[in-house]
């Protein structure tokens, strides 16, 4: 693995909201042709992160670099014309608008001079169903209400979109949590294929099958700090689902399992004579 | 990249896709209510070129505040002060020329310039403090109203302003905004019997007034707006997920205060249409104005929680509008019925689009 320059990078972040402190004091990097995974419980801090990365909020205190320069995003418009593009967790889709309009929301094609521009509606279309094809989903209609899609297909649009956009920095957000195996290894190909053509990937999910693939590097987070960030090589795919799940929970939870899965005292009337 | 037809994929045909828009419900209650009437009214002189001309001028001053309303209530808000505006309005061009001596033409560009101020301090009001568009343009529909009244007497001692296109009869803009057109199709249909003449032979009535022009060209270019251009994504995006569309990259308050800014115009067109037909300004004028747009813009089919809706629909809103008021007029049936026939379209439309809703957001 060759990272290249630092792309985008976080110097002691906070974000409060009102008396809650999201996250504290993160420092990270992301080199090109690099993939970042955060890691951490539900609440740790991963999407006040993402947000702060693409122009959502802005940090409390701390500094962000866009190629070793300081950058203050004044809206997530602004960080997409950086070239930073984002699979939010709640998706950002609009259900009452159809695909293609979602799918290029904010970014419309637009053809003829003024004031005979026009949003490309045949160029939305085909674009929209070509990418959602490649991702390994048949949209029936690119005119059809995101509403009207599953929850997966509406996550398919999304990190379809945002492949499209990303230019420098590709962000997701637990995209594969509502995605069948075909559609999530498909998603994993995406996140491999961003790295190899030299894009920065943050890449945040709690499946450590996903993660370990394709990440470079681990930040683990808890309840708002950092935990420390791991290279692929240092740690083991056991490791690293240990750091996910709170390793003793795990352990835990196996214990209480193989209570409820042994067999009731007594012999049981069906059981099989064992063979000789 | 070759992409398989889906074997999933029932064929939509023409038909479906034309019941999914969401002017259908309207065009069907204009048919019905044109049935209704005709059946009920037929022989009276709703139907004559003079009872048309009446329904349609009506249709369409109501068109005018009607279109700008439902492109921002598709954008996710309401403005409940274009009423107060028309008064305002009225009353700017009337003390411009009969108090300070500007000429009209002059005095309706300062109440255009008046509008966009309106407009985008309603905007940023409502923008700054985070309350509903509903309760800041609540606040500026009495604000303005008061200030109307309260300048307009403590300056002149009345509440009206008379005589103010005294000396501009036949300007170009008293024909832009207060004229009549197609005269010569009207005297034409008059002679080939089409339409009965007047006694003396001249046509009934002397043309199509200019603001069901206004009206058309006004819905055309929103329809285009919002099916075919940037701008127009915009105003669903907001409308539909206000959170979502930001973090896509959507300037939402840009597109707010402009929507704020078209509803204030189109109060200000409304007025100048007014005050250069009657020659008089009121304060009191437009006074409810602001339902009566909502209401056809409801029954046009558009959302009261944005992100859905047409201007052709709110154009039949006000169509429909039209035919109701003047068919209760010609059938004599006692005009208090008005609002009552009013107050139970929309409770209808409302349920109609609830149920459309459903059905678009829905599997199809
Ligand atoms: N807009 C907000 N206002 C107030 N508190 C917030 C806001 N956004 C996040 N928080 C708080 O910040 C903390 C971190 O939230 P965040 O969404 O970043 O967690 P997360 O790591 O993404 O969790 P999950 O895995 O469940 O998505 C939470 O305690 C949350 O309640
Ligand atoms: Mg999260």
């Amino acid at each position: 693995m060759n990272a290249g320059d630092v792309v985008i990078e976080m110097r002691d972040v906070s974000r409060n909201f009102g008396s809650v402190r999201a996250i504290e004091n993160i420092t990270l990097q992301v080199r090109a042709g690099e993939v970042l995974c955060l890691l951490g419980d539900n609440g740790a801090g991963k999407s006040t992160i993402i947000k702060i990365l693409s122009g959502v909020f802005a940090p409390s205190s701390g500094e962000l670099l866009l190629d070793g320069r300081p950058i203050h995003f004044q809206s997530p418009r602004d960080a997409l014309d950086n070239g930073i593009a984002t699979v939010y967790q709640d998706l950002a889709m609009v259900p009452l608008m159809s695909i293609a309009r979602n799918f290029f929301m904010g970014r419309e094609p637009v053809k003829g001079a003024w004031p005979w521009r026009h949003f490309d509606h045949g160029l939305a279309n085909r674009v929209a169903a070509e990418e959602m094809a490649k991702i390994g989903i048949r949209i029936r209609d690119p005119g059809q209400a995101v509403g009207t899609l599953s929850g997966g297909e509406r996550q398919c649009v999304a990190i379809a979109r945002a492949v499209h956009f990303g230019a420098r920095v590709l962000i997701l957000d637990e995209p594969t949590s509502a995605l069948g195996v075909k559609q999530a290894s498909m998603v994993l190909r995406y996140i491999a294929k961003a790295r190899a053509d030299g894009l920065a990937v943050i890449f945040i999910t709690h499946n450590v099958n996903h993660a370990y693939p394709v990440g470079d590097r681990f930040l683990l987070m808890n309840r708002g700090r950092s935990m420390g960030s791991f290279r692929k090589g240092e740690i083991t795919n056991a490791e690293v689902a240990t750091m996910m799940a709170g390793g003793e929970e795990l352990r835990a939870l196996e214990e209480e399992l193989a209570e409820f899965a042994r067999p009731p005292a007594g012999p049981r009337p069906d059981a099989a004579e064992p063979p000789l | 990249m070759a992409i398989a037809i889906d074997d999933r994929l029932a064929p939509t045909s023409r038909l479906t896709r034309l019941m999914r828009r969401p002017e259908l419900g309207a065009l069907a209650g204009t048919i019905l209510v044109i049935a209704a009437f005709a059946a009920l009214a037929g022989h009276t002189g709703l139907f004559t070129a003079r009872g048309l001309v009446n329904v349609f001028q009506i249709a369409a001053e109501l068109g005018i505040l009607a279109t700008p309303t439902a492109l921002l209530m598709i954008g996710g808000e309401f403005d409940l002060s274009i009423g107060s505006t028309i008064g305002f309005a009225g009353v700017v061009i009337g003390m411009g020329v009969t108090e300070f001596g500007l000429p009209l033409w002059l005095a309706i560009l300062v109440a255009f310039a008046f509008a966009i101020l309106i407009g985008y301090v309603n905007a940023v009001l409502f923008i700054k403090t985070r309350l509903p568009s509903f309760i800041v343009t609540l606040a500026a529909m009495f604000i303005l109203r008061g200030l109307t009244l309260a300048v307009t007497r403590g300056v002149t001692g009345r509440t009206q302003i008379p005589y103010i296109t005294r000396g501009y009869e036949d300007t170009w803009y008293v024909d832009l905004f207060a004229g009549t057109t197609f005269q010569g199709l009207y005297r034409w249909m008059t002679d080939i019997g089409f339409i009965t003449a007047r006694p003396d032979g001249t046509p009934p009535v002397a043309g199509l007034p200019v603001s069901v022009l206004w009206w058309i060209a006004l819905t055309a270019l929103a329809t285009w707006v919002l099916l075919n251009t940037r701008f127009g994504n915009w105003i669903f995006a907001v409308g539909g997920d206000e959170n979502a569309a930001r973090n896509v990259g959507v300037p939402v308050a840009r597109v707010k205060i402009i929507l704020f800014i078209m509803t204030a115009l189109g109060a200000t067109l409304f007025a100048t249409i007014q005050v250069l037909t009657v020659g008089s300004a009121d304060t009191l004028r437009g006074t409810q104005k602001e339902f009566e747009a909502i209401i056809a813009a409801v029954i046009g089919g558009c959302l009261l929680t944005g992100g859905y809706g047409s201007a052709i629909g709110a154009a039949f809103g006000a169509l429909i509008f039209g035919f109701v008021q003047m068919g209760i007029f010609y059938t004599g049936i006692d005009t208090d019925w008005f609002k009552v026939f009013l107050g139970a379209m929309v409770l209808i439309a409302v349920l109609f689009n609830n149920y459309v809703r459903r059905k678009a957001t829905e599997a199809r």
